[in-house]
Order: C-alpha cells, then sequence, then structure tokens
C-alpha cells in the first residue's frame, strides 16, 4: 500500500512551502498562458519569455493543491535558463514518468502522444530529471497525476503557441 | 406548536447502530482503517434491502416493461409502475402522473429547460436563479440563454450564506420561471422554498425546485410547497444510479412537447410523423432503467421506515455537534462556509483549514478510511463568489454518528502536521 510519504516526499514539501520563481512577467514580452484542471478547480498561469530560443525567464501562479504546486515551482527551476528544445526534452521525459498510469485513467492518452511522451525522449538517460524524480511516487495515486502535470500540459501549450 | 410538530417531535429517534448494520459497505476497511463515508452529498451508500430488492427482481422478474403480454413482462409493468407511486407519495406529489423518472436530476432540469423552455420562452424572457445553483440548475439555462437569448437574473447570497431576498420581487417582475436548489450542495443552506414560490407565482412565473439534497435529508411535501417542477435524483437517497425523478404539474406536461424521441414515448408513428403516448410516459424514451426503479421503491421504504422526520432530526444533532466539534478543536483555523445556526441548514458542510489545499486535506483523510470531497462541488460560481478555488466538504447521512465527525476532528490535525509551514 502506497503510504502518504510516497507522495508528500521532503523535497515536494519544500517546494510547496517556498515556491520558485513564483510572480507574474510583463506581457509582452513575456507570454501568458493558464491551464486548469476542471475535475478540482486548481489553475495554473504561466509567464514565460523566450528568448533566441531559450527560456530566458519564466514565472508561475494560480492555485492549487501541494502537488500541483510544487510541480510547478520545480518545473520552472528545471526549464529557467534552457533552450526550447531541452524543455520541451524534459517535459517528454516528466510525462513519460507519469504516462503509463495516465493511460491507465484513459483521459490524458491523446495529449501524451502528441507530446510524445511515449516516443523519443520519455526515456532519455541524458535528461536529467533531478529533485523531480521526488514526484515519481504521485503515479501511486492516480487521481493526483493531472495534479502534478498541469503546469507541464501548460509549459507545452506556451512553447507551441510561441511565435516563430 | 401544531398538532403536526408535535407528531413529529414524537418520531421515534434514529437508531443509528442498527441503520449501520444495513450498509454492508461500512463493513469494509480502506487502508487498514474503518470506513468513515462523509460523502453523501455527493452519493449515498446503499442499504441491503435496495440491493436485495434489485437482485430478487432480475433473478424473478425481469422483462422489459410496457412490452410483453406475457407474465414476467406484467410482473415488470407492474413493478415500475408502482416505484411510480410510490416515489410520488415519498415526495408528497398531489398526483403521480406528473412524475417522470429520468436518468437524475440534471436530466430532469434539462428536461423542463429544453422542453418547457424551448416551447415557451423567447429572446428577452427572464429566467431568474441563484448564486449558490449547482452546474446542473446553471448549465442547461446558460445553454438556453446561448440558443434564444433569454436573460438570466441571480438571487444574490448574502453575507450570512442564505439567499438574500430582499430584492426578489424585482428579480422577478416580467419573468418566465424561477429554477433554485431547495438546499446548496456546498453551504447546506436551505431555501425557503413557499415563500420564494408564493413570491413567483406572485409574479406570474412557474417554479422550478432542484431538490436533490433536500430529499433525501427533509421530510418533503411537494404539494404543501405549491411547485410547479421538482426534480430529485435516486442516489442519493439510498438508491441505484441511473434513476432519479422530475416531478410537473401534470397539465404543464400534457402542454410541453416531447424532450426525447424513441420508443414507448409514443401513441402512434408513421414514416411522416408520430404522436406521443399520455403524460408521464410520453417522456420516458427508450427502455427506462426498471430495475433501478425496482430499487428506488426500496430506498424510499427503507428511508420511510426509519421516519424522514426521525432523519432530519439525526442530521440536525449531528450538525450541531460536527460545527461545535471542529470549532472546538480547530478554533480560527477552520472556515465554514454555511449558516452555523443548524435548523436553517442541511449536513452538507463545506469547509478551508489553515490554507491547506482540499486536495491534500482529503489526501490525508483518506489514510485515515475517511472519505470527503474536495473541488469545486460543480458549483464554480458559488466558490468564486466565497473567493475560493476549493473547499473540502463532509456530508452526513442515516449512518453516520458523533464517533464519524470524531475522526473528522481528528484527521484535520494530521494534515496540519504534515502541511504546516
Amino acid at each position: 500500500m502506497a503510504g502518504l510519504e510516497d507522495l508528500y516526499r521532503e523535497i515536494i514539501l519544500d517546494h510547496y512551502r517556498s515556491p520558485r520563481n513564483r510572480g507574474e512577467l510583463p506581457t509582452p514580452p513575456a507570454q501568458r498562458v493558464e491551464g486548469f484542471n476542471p475535475l478540482c478547480g486548481d489553475e495554473v498561469v504561466l509567464f514565460v519569455d523566450l528568448h533566441d530560443g531559450t527560456v530566458a525567464d519564466i514565472k508561475v501562479s494560480g492555485q492549487g493543491c501541494s502537488i500541483s504546486q510544487s510541480s510547478g515551482s520545480m518545473m520552472t527551476a528545471a526549464v529557467k535558463g534552457k533552450s526550447v528544445a531541452e524543455a520541451r526534452a524534459l517535459i517528454r521525459r516528466f510525462k513519460g514518468l507519469m504516462s503509463i498510469h495516465e493511460q491507465a485513467l484513459g483521459g490524458e492518452a491523446d495529449q501524451l502522444d502528441e507530446d510524445g511522451a511515449d516516443g523519443a525522449g520519455a526515456d532519455d538517460p541524458d535528461v536529467k530529471l533531478g529533485d523531480l524524480e521526488a514526484l515519481q511516487g504521485v503515479v501511486k495515486f492516480p487521481v493526483r497525476i493531472k495534479c502534478a502535470t498541469l503546469s507541464w500540459n501548460t509549459l507545452t501549450q506556451a512553447l507551441d503557441e510561441a511565435p516563430a | 406548536m401544531t398538532a403536526v410538530e408535535a407528531g413529529r417531535k414524537a418520531a421515534t429517534p434514529l437508531d443509528v447502530a442498527r441503520v449501520q448494520a444495513d450498509f454492508p459497505i461500512l463493513a469494509r476497511r480502506v487502508h487498514g482503517q474503518r470506513l468513515v463515508y462523509l460523502d453523501s452529498a455527493a452519493s449515498s451508500q446503499k442499504p441491503r434491502a435496495v440491493l436485495d430488492a434489485m437482485a430478487r427482481f432480475y433473478e424473478t422478474s425481469n422483462a422489459n416493461i410496457h412490452r410483453g403480454t406475457y407474465q414476467l413482462a406484467v410482473e415488470s409493468t407492474e413493478a415500475y409502475e408502482a416505484a411510480r407511486r410510490a416515489v410520488a407519495r415519498f415526495v408528497g406529489a398531489p398526483d403521480p402522473r406528473g412524475l417522470v423518472f429520468t436518468k437524475n436530476v440534471t436530466e430532469a432540469i434539462n428536461l423542463v429547460a429544453a422542453s418547457w423552455g424551448g416551447a415557451n420562452l423567447k429572446a428577452g424572457d427572464a429566467v431568474v436563479l441563484t448564486e449558490v445553483e449547482h452546474h446542473a440548475n446553471l448549465v442547461p439555462w446558460l445553454m438556453l440563454k446561448d440558443k434564444l437569448g433569454i436573460e438570466l437574473r441571480f438571487v444574490p447570497m448574502g453575507e450570512d450564506y442564505t439567499l438574500d431576498l430582499t430584492h426578489l420581487d424585482r428579480l422577478l417582475d416580467g419573468a418566465k420561471l424561477m429554477a433554485f436548489t431547495a438546499m446548496s450542495n456546498v453551504l447546506g443552506t436551505l431555501t425557503p422554498i413557499r415563500r420564494i414560490t408564493d413570491a413567483a407565482h406572485a409574479a406570474g412565473a412557474l417554479v422550478l425546485v432542484d431538490g436533490a439534497q433536500l430529499v433525501p435529508h427533509v421530510p418533503t411535501d411537494i404539494a404543501a410547497l405549491d411547485v410547479d417542477f421538482f426534480g430529485f435524483t435516486g442516489h442519493k437517497m439510498c438508491g441505484p444510479t441511473g434513476i432519479g425523478a422530475m416531478w410537473a404539474r401534470p397539465e404543464l406536461l400534457e402542454a410541453m412537447p416531447p424532450f426525447l424521441g424513441g420508443g414507448e414515448m409514443i401513441r402512434d408513428v408513421r414514416l411522416d410523423g408520430f404522436t406521443t403516448a399520455e403524460v408521464p410516459t410520453k417522456f420516458e424514451a427508450g427502455t427506462m432503467p426498471f430495475a433501478e426503479a425496482v430499487g428506488l421503491h426500496a430506498a424510499v421504504e427503507y428511508l420511510g421506515a426509519l421516519g424522514m422526520d426521525a432523519v432530519r432530526e439525526h442530521e440536525v444533532s449531528l450538525t450541531a455537534y460536527a460545527l461545535r466539534a471542529l470549532k472546538e478543536r480547530h478554533g480560527d483555523d477552520i472556515t465554514i462556509y454555511g449558516p452555523s445556526e443548524p435548523a436553517m441548514r442541511g449536513g452538507a458542510l463545506s469547509f478551508t483549514y489553515k490554507g491547506i489545499h482540499p486536495h491534500d486535506v482529503s489526501q490525508v483523510l483518506d489514510q485515515k478510511g475517511i472519505c470527503v470531497r474536495a473541488g469545486h462541488h460543480c458549483a464554480k460560481p458559488l466558490l468564486r463568489r466565497l473567493g475560493v478555488g476549493a473547499t473540502t466538504r463532509a456530508s452526513f447521512y442515516v449512518y453516520n454518528d458523533e464517533s464519524d465527525v470524531d475522526a473528522l476532528v481528528e484527521g484535520l490535525s494530521d494534515a496540519d502536521d504534515l502541511f504546516s509551514l
């Protein structure tokens, strides 16, 4: 049986209590993209400033549970300063981590295929997850996976919508 | 005290231990813990009597209704119509012909919006709702607004979590329909149904009541309430999923066009047209959930035997205990969204606790076998009005007792231990 300690690792609680890159960025130059989890009312607002193919700056606001908030916080810390290609690779890798159960739940399979989470990159050992590994325990709590992936799906949307 | 009130006071109090023994699911353990089910406002558990009635029906009388002339079909049809009469009686419906079985209250309200609304409303006509409605009593009207251009007006919620009826007459001026919940699924607030109904009728508007949260918990007498449409759902009142009802004045149903078309609801069909069956069958297209109707019949008999006055008394006293226990232990750390006076409310208790997200609260409670709802409770406009994205909701029913409340009170401290900053 999965215990609460599998879900609420110390590093997750740390990001929840002291979220990184919390706030807003002026738009433009940053893009503002909203993500919703209609199931629970969680919402994430991402401000992404893309510059020369790089995530020059990123901020996150909105409201949600410890999992969605900490996942968003960890994500901003992980992609800030990275190239868009590196950010996309990290999204694929993270969603790969979350994918098996998500597909079993039925809801997000299409989105996963679109993101290529099951394709190239999902298991790429060169893409380091670092602290994000702590979120692995979420897959033992299937209804919470959408909390963990909310900000990542929102980032995908931001990258897709970015002017070429 | 009137004679009726005196009679109610004399009702046999609920023997909760005996009631608990009637619900097989309460014997299971979750995460090694006793099951503490506090989510009956979402869906109630089912007593053995309901499960047995449905199994017995499938084992002995199962056949499609209103079709065959053979013995099983006769028994099945009679069981379905007996369920209609029993359910109508349970809610005090003046005439069982007005009781249309539906999938749930959502379908019941959609039936009225599409059929009555489609035939009687035009651009600019006003429908009055309230700020506290469940999406089931919002979205069908928003759909009609998009389709026909009707105007929607909203009775606001006051600071004490009751409806602010100060400007009711102005809101009702020229309106065609007033549609509102009998009891908020978030706040627990009971609506003064008769007062609003009288005001609406005086203004020439019809009245629709969403009784989803009322019928399972409070003695309901549709005739005394004098409403025109009254919807409710089976699975929140010890019955199975897949069956609910819309009671409407038969003369309204007779004048309304059919909702869904198909088998059963017709008198005759030719290749160039059709005529409809008599009410209520006119609104019951396709094979209806007749086994579920048998289950709902058993559910209203079960609740009737407990006595709805006793059910209500039990819930008022348990809600009073919960409000007191939560405040005593958690003080200002807990914010309860709903009336503080138990007599003004039902046993659906929404709260936020120490800024901990309801998902996290409910996850911690789950480890202790405690089932609560976390989220927006299908009432997003109300949650926005309350200024919160989500709440945790504990809701009580006939099988809950003070030990369940104690488990909740204790469980919140566990959430505090884990998430305190």
